[in-house]
């Protein structure tokens, strides 16, 4: 009996690039022996998610996907590694000892990932996506009203971690 | 506010008359769009380098270019074919990977901005309904570009100035994000059609094309200016390639064409730059007669771009460069917390149940009391700072100057 290959549609056809790019990069992020280049291999992964996110049509959430992510917490991890001593030329093994055993754990945690995606029945037509300014503004209003608590919240999380980077810089 | 028929549409069904199916014939409209951008953008780059050399010498009180082609204009061919045919250098020592990916995505980040810019009614690479968002967010791969580069290179200097890059590009991103925010909150869009289209002024149902949101926030205008300055790394801001203190920036390790791409990156974010603020400040090609002949609007777009190019030339032949000390003293001591007050002030005018004249009324005097505060804020640094000039001159101690103790007044008055 022979096997039949489903043919993917164009969209499907951009998500498996896209998907197989994320992956790739960030199986570097993991295996590169250079500290930078996982840096590197970082924001390459975090792009490709902002791809997935344009592919769903959440371009409000790609955008600012890259913008918090490649804008400032990639930088903030490239300095990170470029401050240490002893980077400019050191290869860090990504193996120790633990290999086995942290590739034993992130094996299951995929496999109970994959189960748990597969027992949730999705809805199988979703809604119409409108990707036009109500959608943009559906979440402002979203953030202000019913969320308004975790939104300030976070930005009270946000602004402790300001005033202890001042705390921890500032000479005596 | 009119829906104006886009470009990529109007192309599309003129490809499927031909009997292209629908889905072919937008890929092809956007490939073909895409190449003319990217194109033009390229090329625009010779005729910008022409302008900076000729502005900048009439300055100066030289010609500039003028022995290759009419008024020197292919100076810029013959000096890329001389890039092109200098030997490509990479130190032994570099980091290969990071080092070969910087020009890269220095071009490619800048390019990219393109592709919201609002040529014409209609005339728009992609609508994007987040498209102020998309070009901050795009500014974050110029910074991962510089870092690469200065790290790649394996070089202290290249790395410091790589360092003094990224400490200013997210630091004068702030204000220009804020300025951009006191727009959005103006026009309630992100989308830099409509932002464009807002700035429209009819009178008597005759679209004159001057309600111009520059007009109503000229400090916002102004802010935006300042910090798309330091964006481009333009002087005053351009203290990350200081000769005397680091060579030549971050991209002291390249050579030929490798060079020449930070230097086309460079010189079209200065542009594209000047190409947003036109938009979002200016009315982009909002002018008269616009809604009579749309084509106008591309010439409007293209002065107001090129208007404000010229002016950032101007200053570059004007002003001396400031420390890095006085540039992050700058960014968040005086436009960061102006700016903020300004979207605050803003955000409460716009919604006061008065009319909406009075309210544009209110947004106009807080911005001239913005330039006020940053005038005058400016006007005392350069004060305290030229008072310490003159005493870091003045004799400290009476050993070598041959002076009385009593003399030291005289210096004072000096």
């Amino acid at each position: 009996m022979p096997i039949e290959l489903p043919i993917p549609t164009v969209a499907q056809f951009v998500f498996i690039v896209i998907a197989l790019f994320t992956a790739g990069a960030g199986l570097l992020v993991v295996i590169s022996p250079n500290l930078f280049h996982n840096a590197l291999a970082l924001v390459g992964t975090l792009f490709g998610v902002a791809g997935l996110y344009i592919l769903l049509q959440a371009e409000f959430l790609a955008v600012s996907q890259v913008l918090v992510y490649v804008g400032a917490i990639a930088t903030l991890i490239t300095f990170a590694i470029m401050l240490t001593r002893g980077m400019m030329h050191g290869r860090t093994s990504p193996m120790n000892r633990q290999f086995g055993r942290s590739a034993l754990f992130a094996i299951l945690f995929f496999l109970g990932l994959l189960g748990f995606v597969r027992s949730i029945p999705w809805p199988e037509a979703a809604l119409p996506v409108t990707a036009d300014e109500g959608m943009i503004a559906r979440l402002g209003e979203l953030f202000v009203g019913p969320y308004v608590v975790a939104f300030e919240v976070l930005g009270l999380l946000l602004l402790v971690a300001l005033v202890g980077a001042v705390m921890l810089a500032r000479d005596n | 506010m009119e829906t104006i028929p886009i470009w990529s549409d109007t192309f599309t069904s003129w490809l499927t008359s031909f009997g292209l199916p629908e889905g072919i014939a937008l890929v092809v409209a956007y490939v073909v769009g895409g190449l003319i951008l990217l194109n033009f953008g390229m090329l625009s780059v010779l005729l910008l380098i022409w302008i900076t050399r000729k502005v900048i010498s009439r300055i100066q009180d030289r010609i500039g270019p003028n022995r290759v082609g009419p008024y020197g204009l292919f100076q810029t061919v013959a000096d890329a074919a001389k890039l092109l045919s200098k030997e490509d250098i990479t130190p032994v020592e570099a980091d290969k990977i990071a080092y070969n990916l910087s020009p890269m995505f220095s071009v490619f980040g800048v390019l990219m901005l393109m592709a919201v810019l609002p040529l014409a009614p209609g005339l728009i690479g992609v609508d994007l309904n987040v498209g102020v968002l998309y070009v901050v967010a795009l500014g974050s791969i110029a910074v991962m570009a510089a870092l690469m580069a200065g790290w790649g290179s394996n070089n202290k200097y290249a790395l410091l100035a790589g360092f003094r890059v990224v400490a200013q590009l997210l630091s004068y991103e702030i204000p220009m994000v804020l300025s951009i925010l006191t727009v959005v909150l103006l026009t309630n869009t992100m989308s830099f059609g409509r932002i464009v289209q807002f700035q429209s002024l009819h009178v008597f149902g005759f679209n004159l094309g001057l309600g111009w949101i520059g007009f109503l926030m000229p400090g916002a205008l102004l802010i935006f200016f300042v910090s798309s300055l330091a964006e481009s790394e333009q002087t005053p801001f351009d203290l990350l390639e200081a000769e005397s203190e680091l060579i030549a920036g971050f991209h002291i390790e390249y050579s030929g064409m490798k060079f020449a791409m930070f230097f086309l990156a460079q010189f079209l974010n200065s542009w594209i730059l000047s190409a947003i603020a036109a938009s979002l400040f200016l009315g982009g090609w909002q002018g008269p007669f616009v809604d009579q002949v749309p084509i106008l609007g591309l010439g409007y777009f293209l002065l107001k771009t090129y208007g404000f190019y010229v002016f950032q030339q101007w200053i570059k032949g004007t002003f001396p460069r400031i420390r890095i000390d006085q540039m992050m003293y700058f960014a968040w001591k005086v436009l960061v917390p102006l700016t903020v007050g300004l979207i605050v002030i803003q955000a409460i005018v716009l919604k006061l149940p008065v009319g909406l004249l009075i309210q544009y009324l209110l947004v106009f005097l807080s911005n001239i009391v913005l330039i006020g505060i940053v005038v005058n804020v400016l006007n005392g640094y350069f004060q305290r700072e030229q008072m310490r000039t003159r005493r870091s001159f003045e004799p400290q101690s009476l050993i070598g100057t041959m002076q009385p103790a009593g003399s030291r007044e005289v210096g004072e008055a000096l």
